[in-house]
């Protein structure tokens, strides 16, 4: 399989062949002058300044099931990635037009239904979803909008095809990383950004904080209080929580701050109770309220949904919002995104086998070396099978898997995603990316950073980028001409 | 702010204190231990450190014997020890780590730089070169940690917090130093006046960081009653327990004046320094050092309750 190189184009591939000339993409031409002109050590010192500045500031990530790493930090690429404006207004585009209908589905199947009854979507896998909320049927989150914070998973496989690999409707995380690997970028390249013309990422909080505001309950007369909630300092994402909360310049809550009166959401504060208007929270469905769902939970609020019901605080995002970025619905989108919003959808779906389809579930039971299979409620790369990497235990691991609950499960053609130049061990080379752009709907106006979250497999050939898998990240840049 | 933010930060400061005070307190023993036995070398240096540390009974529950080794272990590097200094820088950067934003960048990263240097020292048993270079870093961390707060946090609650528990703890220290060793005050102690007398003296003035101090202040030679006003009354000395609560009570205003109600808190902390600054050491002698020593460390953890009570929970 012939990956594209984002500055080659697809010439990276032909290199190795004789006579195949060595192209430079437009985006990455000043990029690639400056990677001639920077021997490796350079690129070496830097890369350990990156990685003090990063330890200083305090920039690590948890691994669950690692207790010696508790504090790692996510491997950071120093060489940038290359948007041109053209190419990221396309994406643009394509990514306010899905997280609209995504909104618009949400509404629907909490509310009247029509997708089902239209036959856009099967009712069971609505309905009996496992991030359906019963809850919150027949209920209109306030100013409508569900997904107010979207990180929407690209991966690019030639000059201009990008495909959605996955909706993060529920707390998407990673933009920590965008904005800070932009200042460390800026702080040891000033050079490079003065020949190039980056557009600026920093304008993303005060994004967010307008989002967040602008969604507070109508019957919010003053300022409206805003919160982040995290589940607290051994989340793999607190760092984010707490960046986030600071550049906001919100209060920083965990469950045990708040509590609730009368329907009212309170924080404990060194001078007595202060109400609550809208809530960015980190902290998944299961655990956000212990009366509603899972009684166990001590990270959550007492009474959170019942506030939440009677309309006197907002939660971003809505509960039930999962139920959108679910991997079977996922194979559905094409469809929802042409009925909620009559156009046909701008980014494309990778093509997906649901294997709830018996057709569909012979077909990938015959090519299980060839596709990647996911469970259709898995995350983070785990629960998942690349077909023409794997072993073949673990290919029979998922033949079994795949045969006892086929609905579990979606299979995917095994996509080239396209390579960037890295600076790994023996110097610059190709390694698989993907992009996550952050998508922010508020009552007023969707609102998109340009750029987003660059993931990188770090490891030879591939193709798993989490961060918890060993994956890194670099910055990312839209050029302006 | 939050008082879960508010507590997190009264504790921070608190343990980087405790750290700064039990590095003295071991730095002090270690000098003892090097003077001749005529000088005071025998001295129970040990046993009392472990004493002023506030753990005795854990300590010798694990190790029976004080002495130079086991002091060091229990005081400095043992993780099973809650107040060790390698506890309470730990425990100072997850507190510092639960409210990042409420620190300047140059606070966390104080605390942040100390955390992860602590790794750097080794748990095997140390030279006592290590053990001194290790006390002068520990030094250096709470400088640093003091320093950066000062030169750079708002004037706001959150900075008062910090100055709090600094404060609090400061005084609970310079008092547990003088609950363990007031009698070498006492005058019945006294009557010889020799050389045993006056090491024990200073080596009381350097757990406080105070030797040039006492010559600055005073301009004569060292006398057990001058060296109690100047560890409690004296409102020069910065760790003295009158110097504590004027600390305590401006900040303490502070923040009634900020959030427009006054409390316990505040009673408590005036009530206190109004008995600092009447007595005379003359009359706290005359009285009972012990009584008086014993109701300020009373007082001083009644303080740290409705502190508590009134803001951080």
């Amino acid at each position: 399989m012939i990956a594209f190189d984002e500055m080659h184009g697809l010439a990276e591939a032909m290199k190795a062949a004789p006579g195949g000339a060595e192209t430079v993409r437009a985006a990455y031409a000043g990029l690639k002058q400056w990677l001639d002109q920077s021997p490796d050590a350079l690129l070496e010192t830097r890369r350990q300044q990156a990685e003090l500045l990063f330890r200083r500031i305090g920039i690590t990530f948890a691994v669950y099931g690692d207790a010696e790493a508790e504090e790692r930090l996510i491997p950071f690429d120093i060489i940038p990635r290359v948007l041109t404006r053209p190419e990221w207004t396309q994406l643009e585009k394509g990514l306010e037009q899905r997280v609209r209908a995504l909104n618009m589905f949400l509404t629907d199947v909490y509310g009247a239904r029509e997708c089902i009854r239209a036959g856009v979507i099967p009712e069971d896998l609505v309905l009996c979803n496992p991030q359906f909320r019963l809850e919150m049927a027949g209920m209109t989150p306030p100013h409508g909008v569900h997904v107010h914070i979207a990180g929407v998973d690209l991966v690019r496989v030639d000059d201009d095809g990008f495909y959605v690999l996955e909706d993060n409707c529920r707390t998407p995380s990673g933009v920590s990383y965008m904005l800070e690997n932009r200042e460390v970028m800026m702080r040891l390249f000033p050079d490079l950004f003065a020949q190039h013309r980056v557009a600026p990422v920093e304008t993303y909080t005060d994004s967010l904080l307008a989002t967040l505001r602008s969604v507070a309950p109508p019957h919010c007369q003053a300022d409206p209080v805003v919160v982040v909630l995290t589940p607290g300092l051994h989340n793999s994402a607190f760092y984010e929580h707490s960046f986030l909360a600071d550049k906001l310049g919100v209060e920083l809550v965990e469950g045990s701050d708040l509590f609730v009166q009368d329907l009212v959401v309170f924080m404990r504060t060194t001078e007595g109770p202060r109400r609550i208007d809208v809530i960015y929270r980190r902290i998944d469905d299961d655990f956000i309220d212990p009366l509603v769902f899972r009684p166990d939970s001590i990270l959550g609020v007492p009474g959170l949904m019942s506030a939440y019901q009677a309309g006197n605080v907002t939660l971003c995002n809505a509960p039930g919002a999962g139920v959108a970025d679910d991997k079977a619905v996922y194979s559905y989108m094409p469809e929802i995104v042409k009925f909620f919003t009559g156009e046909e959808a701008l980014l494309k779906n990778v093509p997906s086998f649901r294997c709830r389809e018996p057709e569909a579930l012979s077909y990938v039971l015959d090519h299980l070396d060839e596709l990647v299979v996911k469970e259709v409620n898995g995350s983070g790369g785990y629960g998942m099978l690349v077909g023409p990497r794997a072993p073949k235990a673990e290919v029979e691991l998922f033949r079994s898997k795949l045969t006892a609950d086929p609905a579990n499960f979606i299979a995917q053609p095994t996509l080239a995603l396209s390579t960037c130049p890295t600076f790994v061990n023996n110097g610059v080379a190709p390694r698989h990316v993907d992009l996550r752009p952050f998508v922010l709907t508020g009552s007023d106006a969707v609102r998109i950073t340009p750029g987003g979250l660059t993931r990188v497999a770090l490891k030879d050939g591939s193709l798993v980028v989490n961060s918890s898998q060993g994956g890194g990240t670099k910055d990312t840049w839209v050029l302006d001409a | 702010m939050l008082s879960r933010t508010a507590d997190n930060l009264f504790w921070a400061a608190r343990y980087m204190e405790r750290a700064d005070y039990l590095s003295r307190l071991l730095e002090t023993a270690l000098r003892s231990t090097a003077l001749p036995a005529s000088y005071g070398g025998v001295s129970t240096e040990w046993e009392s450190a472990v004493a002023s540390a506030g753990s005795a009974e854990a300590f010798y529950a694990r190790y029976g014997d004080a002495n130079e080794e086991t002091v060091c272990d229990w005081l400095a590097f043992n993780g099973e020890n809650p107040s060790s200094i390698r506890s309470c820088i730990g425990r100072a950067r997850t507190n510092a780590k639960a409210v990042r934003t409420a620190l300047t960048a140059e606070t966390w990263e104080a605390v942040n730089d100390a955390g992860l240097q602590l790794a750097q020292f080794g748990e095997a048993p140390l030279s006592r070169e290590d053990i001194t270079r290790f006390l002068d870093w520990v030094k250096g961390v709470a400088l640093a940690f003091d320093g950066s707060a000062r030169r750079t946090m708002l004037r706001n609650d959150a900075f008062w917090f910090v100055r709090l528990g600094g404060a609090v703890e400061r005084a609970d220290n310079t008092a547990r130093i003088l609950d363990v060793k007031y009698h070498i005050l006492l005058p019945e102690h006294e009557h010889v006046g020799g050389t045993l007398d006056y090491f024990q003296w200073t080596t009381m003035l350097r757990e406080v960081s105070a030797n040039t101090a006492y010559r600055w202040v005073y301009r004569t030679s060292v006398k057990p009653w001058l060296v109690a006003d100047l560890l409690m009354l004296n409102r020069q000395m910065p760790r003295s327990l009158a110097s504590c609560y004027e600390v305590i009570v401006r900040h303490t205003d502070l923040l009634a004046e900020a959030y427009g109600r006054r409390g316990p808190s505040q009673r408590q902390a005036r009530a206190v320094l109004a008995r600092l600054h009447s007595a005379r050491i003359e009359d706290v002698f005359q009285s009972g050092l012990h009584e008086f020593i014993t109701s300020f460390l009373i007082d001083n953890s009644k303080l740290g309750a409705a502190i508590a009570e009134q803001y951080l929970i």
